[in-house]
């Protein structure tokens, strides 16, 4: 019989509803599974296994009833340690918002719970989602449930921010997982770790309850097996939230009941800017298996340029930090989270510690560097002065790539492109470089600063036998086609690698 | 643009951030490093390019002029709002000695 935890989101709400076996039993061994695997993974920053076994009580009593059960009956799933969870603390991976217990739910977990998932636990991040290896958590690193095919055992890094998120899906120890994507972050640790997921159109997931980063980038989305149980989980998060400015009040599209893969009639973009000089080989040649395979589902392909894509990287890390800046202001150590009260005298001029000595103290203890690098950079590009020179110019060039975006629109249908340049690499043989971890989001930046929906499928394994995942890229509002092209690879690519069980 | 070590103090110093002498030596290359990167955005011709302002246009909206039109965010909360503060007293947030 198949464990119950190689299940996806789809076949477990079916196996519930059908009567195959109980939410319970579901509950029971994804638990398990997270016990006995997150003292290796560190996926985890906190396990609430009683939060999934009382939902799936829920469902059980509810399928008794006789009621009709959500669309993620049933599904024990991890929520990124980003969205605010009742009475479980929600840390952002730092050290400032350590115990801080919120007293009200975020908008997507209440629906997911509404949904009738369950959670399993809160999930390791890089620290207030900076970051694309989760090697900037005060919580310790992930580590990738994927080696490298070499017979070594170097720790990986599962991609960041969300690599709590993808090395729970990789290992099997959740069904699903919520992500958040502000410059690549569901994509680019999907792609690391052989995983499906999609950051919808900006504003389709309420923003409510979730810790801010940079919002004029933030989106919530899922991260899952496969691209049905993306549309499923999408379809649970989605929706008008008046809490939420941004909010787009726009109905749901039953994107799940719309999954096509024939591509009849639909053109696919090739942007020729994203092919780089030594682009690394077997992302190349991924990237020309992914054309071949959409162009068997029927899809005209054609080549598009997007002209203002190298400077995508070099605007986001102005408008992110400077964002970030603005938002990470409000930890003062005066209404949650940390507080440090230096000793008297170390003030200025002052007997006792006053305020502002209370502020620099606790915010230099309670961010990590990476965070402080950000709001350092963000102070700086908004401070007077300089002000035109960085931000004003970053939003014009954030204005010419969605330009360039819309324009190649005007002629395709969707996007093809790799998620990432390279396969998953080693935990540190980054984060001593700040701009060299930066250049992993290259291809994925680009369509965050435009607010556009994109996706990442696992393409294959690479020479090293580590995953490779393709992104799609579509019009706003337009996430069935990224969907849609989506399945058509995933039908083709087969891909059923999964790491082997180590830990 | 590059930065030198006063100017960093300065900055950190408006971010909130306390930073000693080692640090902020750390951080003086780390930064120019990421501005010499950022600057060849000054080559992009932008001109009669109006900076972004909203992503996804949408429109803003006003709630219902009502007291408590939201439960969770209107008043009548204290306790829930007190309840993460690191030092509450009274029913009040209490912050250190501001004026002497």
């Amino acid at each position: 019989m198949t464990e119950l935890t190689d299940l996806g989101i789809k076949a477990i709400r079916d196996g519930v509803v059908g009567g195959s076996f109980t939410a319970v039993e579901v509950a029971e061994a994804f638990n398990a599974a997270v016990a006995a695997a997150n003292p290796a993974l560190n996926a985890f920053i906190v396990t609430t296994p009683d939060h999934a076994l009382d939902a799936a009580r829920r469902v059980d009593a509810q399928r008794s009833a006789g009621e009709t059960l959500g669309a993620m009956a049933g599904v024990p799933i991890g929520m990124k340690d980003l969205f605010a969870t009742k009475g479980v603390q929600t840390t952002a991976a730092s050290h400032i918002l350590e115990g801080f217990v919120p007293p009200y739910e975020s908008t997507v977990s209440q629906k997911l719970w509404d949904a009738g998932a369950g959670m399993l636990g809160k999930l390791n991040l890089d620290q207030f989602a900076m970051g694309s290896s989760n090697e900037t958590s005060y919580f310790g690193n992930v580590i990738s449930p994927w080696r490298r095919a070499d017979g070594g055992n170097a720790p990986l890094a599962p991609g960041g921010s969300s690599g709590g998120s993808s090395a729970a899906v990789a290992a099997r120890i959740a069904a699903a997982a919520t992500g958040t994507d502000t410059g690549g972050s569901i994509r680019q640790p999907a792609a690391f770790t052989g995983i499906t997921g999609i950051k919808p159109t900006y504003g389709r997931c309420s923003r409510w309850g979730v810790v801010a980063f940079a919002s004029s980038l933030d989106q919530a989305g899922p991260m899952a097996r496969d691209v049905t149980d993306c549309a499923i989980m999408l379809g649970a998060m989605a929706g008008f939230d008046p809490k939420d400015a941004t909010s787009l009040d726009l109905p749901v599209p039953d994107w799940a009941g719309a999954l096509n893969a024939d591509l009849r009639g639909v053109k696919v973009g090739i942007p020729r800017e994203y092919r780089m000089d030594g682009m690394d080989a077997d992302v190349a040649a991924s990237w020309d298996q992914g054309i071949a395979w959409l162009k068997d589902a029927g899809a005209e392909v054609i080549d598009i340029s997007l002209p203002h894509t190298h400077h995508a990287l070099p605007a986001y890390y102005i408008i992110a930090p400077a964002e970030a800046s603005s938002n990470l202001a409000r930890y003062d150590g005066v209404r949650y989270g940390l507080r440090e009260l230096p000793e008297p005298g170390s003030g200025s001029g002052t007997s006792g510690a006053g305020l502002q000595d209370m502020y620099a103290a606790t915010r230099a203890a309670g961010f990590g560097d990476e965070v402080k690098r950000r709001i350092l950079i963000g102070t700086y590009v908004l401070s007077a002065g300089f002000y035109d020179a960085y931000y004003t110019q970053a939003q014009k060039v954030r204005a010419l790539i969605a330009r360039d975006f819309e324009r190649a629109f005007e002629r395709c249908d969707v996007i093809l492109a790799p998620t990432c340049p390279t396969a998953a690499f080693g935990l540190g043989e980054k984060s001593a470089d700040p701009l060299a971890m930066y250049l992993n989001d290259v291809f994925a930046v680009p369509a965050s600063l435009a607010g556009l929906p994109a996706m990442s499928v696992p393409a294959g394994l690479n020479r090293e036998g580590l995953p490779l995942g393709l992104q799609l890229i579509g019009r706003a509002f337009d996430e069935q086609s990224v969907l849609n092209a989506g399945l058509a690879i995933e039908q083709r690519a087969g891909f059923n690698a999964k790491p082997e069980t180590w830990w | 643009m590059s930065v030198d070590k006063e100017t960093v103090a300065r900055i950190a110093n408006l971010a909130r951030i306390r930073m000693d002498d080692a640090a902020l030596d750390r951080m003086v290359p780390e930064l120019n490093n990421i501005l010499a990167w950022v600057e060849q955005l000054g080559e992009v011709d932008c001109s009669g390019v109006e900076p972004m302002t909203a992503v996804i246009p949408n429109t803003l909206r006003l709630r219902d002029d009502v007291v408590n039109a939201d439960p969770l965010t209107g008043g009548g909360v204290r306790d829930a709002v007190l309840a993460n503060a690191p030092a509450p007293e009274h029913g009040f947030f209490g912050v250190p000695k501001v004026i002497e």
